[in-house]
């Protein structure tokens, strides 16, 4: 099971930080070129960035956030940080299939060129406009490279015309949606930054929100919002406990070759076993399971 | 000759008596009898308040050739040893021993007393910036000695460091010569390093900015040991003494080195009830203080003593009943100050008490867990704590050895790059604490246990933390910053590296 529980933006003109980036335990390090960048640092950050990829073994998915294809950068960016093979390329400010399908051209290109196995780079497009979201699945469908959406911060909100609150307000509707597209193709949903890193509190109760709706991770700007997301995304031990007896009571009823699956005398469903299937499958990708044995 | 770290330490040195060469921790068994101070004698009635510091130089029959004895409790705050130096120098007394239980930046003052022979030795834990410079430089006439805590105490009490006269601030002081360090406008807290040289030194002169009448209570140094007492203006800058209470670090790559700690401690099979504990003042040892707190909280486990150098986060834990007592030799915040005056749990110390090797016990030989910063570490688990990249003394050994020594288990803590450079390296430029002594070294990219201690990486193979071998953290630091030029330094030793027992384990050299 591929986990995406984070995937921390580090800035790509920071030398400091990209030497480090690997070793805070993310699931996915975004070597961002677009907005952490100033205008005047596009070129030295697109080299920094590709040399450390060319000399640093990192130890998790490493993605680049390339600049839109819009821009002057766009296409320089894909260019040279092709050539050392990122796990990832995410797209920022998606807004419709084709530019994911022309990105997926270029990739494929560039595969050939430089002899890596075809398909072996993934995409991802981040959605900050409201049209964005209204074309989210035919994004996430446009590519077989496609592995996740994400919902944008500060420039959906502007677009959408409001602002951050407490609770999350603003996001109810494009993440609702988002959520629907990405499941629908079969693909990661990504919730957007929590920029006050000091504000582990409405951080965490974000976190456990945002996982509760189905998002499969968050996007964080910060090494020590890492742990935090993934102690919320670690089934707990009464859940773990929870699944296997599901899956036991599932198990004996395939072996009576009864169709009625039954736990402590109510009926499951099928959709329960499913469930159970995968929280099993998740603790153990978490490192919190293994062969029948919670650790 | 060849010493236990594999250091060349030739036969004589210039100045320096009794070359004994390391050769591992605990083999120097010494024999013989304490030193003791000059016999003094009070008659009923008689003054010992002066009124200046002059006077009190005087009255000490401070001369030419003398050692005399400062103590660092007041750190980058203190006044009193450049106050004391400037009234010797104008004096014209040369040719002095200057011997304070560290240097602090704001001491640089005294470098011109450097440049014209007032103060021709030193012996001390550490210096940094311009006087440490001027240390390594070979300047002195004679090499400056570098010991511990409890090396210092040790020197003092078998008569290796014979002090003339000590020097002693007293944030208050009694009109007869009691001293504690928690009343007046320049409190310190423990008084844990001037207690040594108040109990050693042939004569002793409190220097006071709160003059009380007598009696003061609690006492921390008896009026029995002091026999001058001389008020002023100020002894120090309460914001250079200590600072408020310190802020957990902010940077990740702290915090994760802490984590690590406070795992490697978790899983060592020493992490039990009634286990103790030292933790450095540094901020991944502060960080580390949290983590094991909540570790502590969750599993319901208390700690019999922590130890210390203390610091804002051993109180909160004392306060909340994590931590039974607290034994402390020196105060670094406020909230350690408040504690120590108020609380009966908070002990002082002395430095003998805390880490002479020769005595009939230090309590850091009751230590369970202490974690230690270090500057660098090499492929034999020796650290250096004492040089920096290009040689230059620029820390101090503090606690290092003898905690390193005494504790069950000794986590040394580094980031593996510090900048460009690697901190892992083949051998460290100054030897300070020998690897056989220090059990775990964590970086932010891997964690190595000690090969003698195979004990404790069977205990952390559970901690879930990137566990190597140290050849393998060297080598990513290695491949990261490249191998280092060995430093070029000359045959002139500008200062030798005492261990804890008197033996050295090094010797510095002028770089070229």
């Amino acid at each position: 099971m591929k986990l995406r529980r984070t995937m921390m933006f580090v800035p790509g003109n920071n030398p400091g930080m990209l030497i480090n980036a690997g070793i805070y335990g993310a699931d996915t390090i975004i070597f961002d070129l677009e907005d952490s960048v100033a205008l005047s640092e596009k070129d030295a950050a697109r080299h920094l960035v590709y040399n450390a990829m060319k000399s640093i073994n990192y130890p998790c998915e490493v993605a680049v956030r390339i600049n839109h294809i819009s821009t002057p950068f766009g296409y320089k960016d894909l260019e040279t940080i092709l050539a050392v093979k990122p796990d990832l390329i995410r797209l920022p400010k998606a807004e419709t299939a084709a530019d994911i399908k022309e990105i997926d051209e270029l990739i494929t290109a560039a595969e050939i060129k430089h002899g890596f196995l075809p398909g072996s780079i993934n995409m991802m497009a981040a959605i900050e406009t409201a049209k964005g979201i209204r074309n989210a699945y035919d994004i996430a469908a446009a590519s077989p490279r496609m592995v996740a959406l994400a919902i944008g911060g500060e420039d959906y909100l502007a677009d959408i015309q409001t602002s951050r609150t407490k609770d999350g307000k603003e996001f109810f509707a494009g993440r609702g949606q988002l959520i629907l597209a990405a499941k629908e193709a079969g693909i990661h949903a990504i919730d957007t930054v929590f920029g006050d890193v000091n504000n582990e509190e409405d951080f965490i109760a974000e976190t456990t929100r945002i996982k509760e709706m189905g998002f499969d991770g968050k996007s964080v700007v910060n090494p020590r919002q890492i742990n935090i997301v993934h102690e919320i995304y670690t089934p707990t031990e009464k859940e773990i406990d929870h699944a296997q007896r599901v899956i036991a009571a599932y198990e004996e009823s395939l072996a009576r070759k009864s169709g009625v699956v039954s736990l402590n005398g109510k009926m499951i469903d099928i959709p329960v076993v499913k469930r159970a299937q995968r929280t099993l499958a998740y603790a153990n990708a978490v490192g919190k399971y293994k062969g029948g044995e919670t650790l | 000759m060849i010493n236990g770290v594999g250091r060349e330490i030739p036969e004589s040195i210039a100045g320096i008596k009794n070359i004994k060469p390391y050769i591992n921790p605990f083999s120097y068994v010494p024999t013989g009898h304490l030193t003791g101070p000059a016999i003094k004698v009070n008659k009923p009635r008689s003054e010992k308040v002066l009124s200046s510091i002059e006077q009190a130089i005087d009255a000490s029959g401070l001369k030419d050739g003398m050692t005399i004895s400062f103590h660092h409790h007041f750190r980058n705050g203190d006044y009193v040893l450049n106050m004391v130096m400037g009234v010797i120098a104008r004096k014209g007394i040369k040719d002095l021993t200057l011997a304070p239980s560290s240097l602090n930046t704001i001491n640089e003052e005294i470098i011109p007393y450097m440049n014209q022979g007032v103060i021709t030795a030193v012996e001390t834990s550490g210096a940094r910036g311009k006087l440490g410079q001027l240390l390594t430089s070979g300047q002195l006439s004679k090499p400056t000695i570098i010991r511990s805590h409890g090396g210092r105490a040790r020197a003092i009490e078998c008569g290796e460091l014979h002090i003339d006269v000590a020097f002693i601030g007293a944030p208050a002081c009694d009109t007869y010569g009691n001293i504690n360090g928690v009343e007046g406008k320049s409190v310190c807290g423990s008084m844990g390093y001037a207690m040594v040289d108040a109990a050693y030194a042939d004569k002793v002169v409190a220097i006071t900015d709160h003059l009380v009448p007598y009696p003061l209570f609690p006492i921390s140094i008896p009026q029995t040991q002091v026999d001058y007492i001389v008020p002023v203006e100020a002894i120090g800058d309460p914001k250079g003494i200590a600072s408020g209470a310190l802020r957990i670090s902010k940077d990740p790559r702290e915090l994760l080195i802490a984590q690590y700690a406070t795992a490697a401690i978790e899983y060592s099979g020493y992490f039990k009830q009634d286990y103790s504990i030292q933790l450095g003042s540094g901020g991944a040892s502060l960080a580390a203080a949290r983590f094991l707190k909540e570790k502590m909280k969750k599993q319901g486990i208390t700690a019999s003593f922590g130890l210390g150098g203390v610091t804002a986060p051993f109180i909160e834990m004392l306060e909340e009943g994590l931590i039974k007592a607290v034994y402390d030799v020196q105060d670094f915040d406020i909230p350690s100050i408040e504690s120590i005056k108020k609380n009966r749990n908070h002990q002082e110390m002395s430095a003998s008490f805390y880490a002479n090797p020769h005595n009939g016990g230090p309590i850091v030989n009751q230590l369970d867990v202490v974690i230690l910063s270090a500057t660098e570490v090499d492929v034999n688990f020796n650290v250096n704590v004492i040089t920096d990249s290009n040689g230059v003394i620029m820390g101090a050994v503090g606690g290092h050895q003898d905690t390193a020594a005494g504790a069950a288990l000794s986590i040394v803590v580094a980031p593996l790059l510090r900048g460009r450079l690697p901190m892992v390296i083949d051998q460290v430029h100054t030897v300070c604490t020998p690897g056989e002594t220090v059990d775990i070294v964590v970086t932010e990219r891997g964690v190595a246990v000690n090969p003698l201690r195979s004990d404790l990486k069977d205990n952390l193979k559970a901690a879930n933390i990137p566990l190597m071998d140290i050849e393998e953290l060297r080598n990513i630091a290695y491949e990261f910053a490249g191998k280092p030029d060995p430093i070029e330094v000359s045959e002139r030793i500008a200062a030798v590296v005492e261990y804890r027992d008197g033996t050295l384990i090094d010797v510095i050299r002028t770089t070229v």
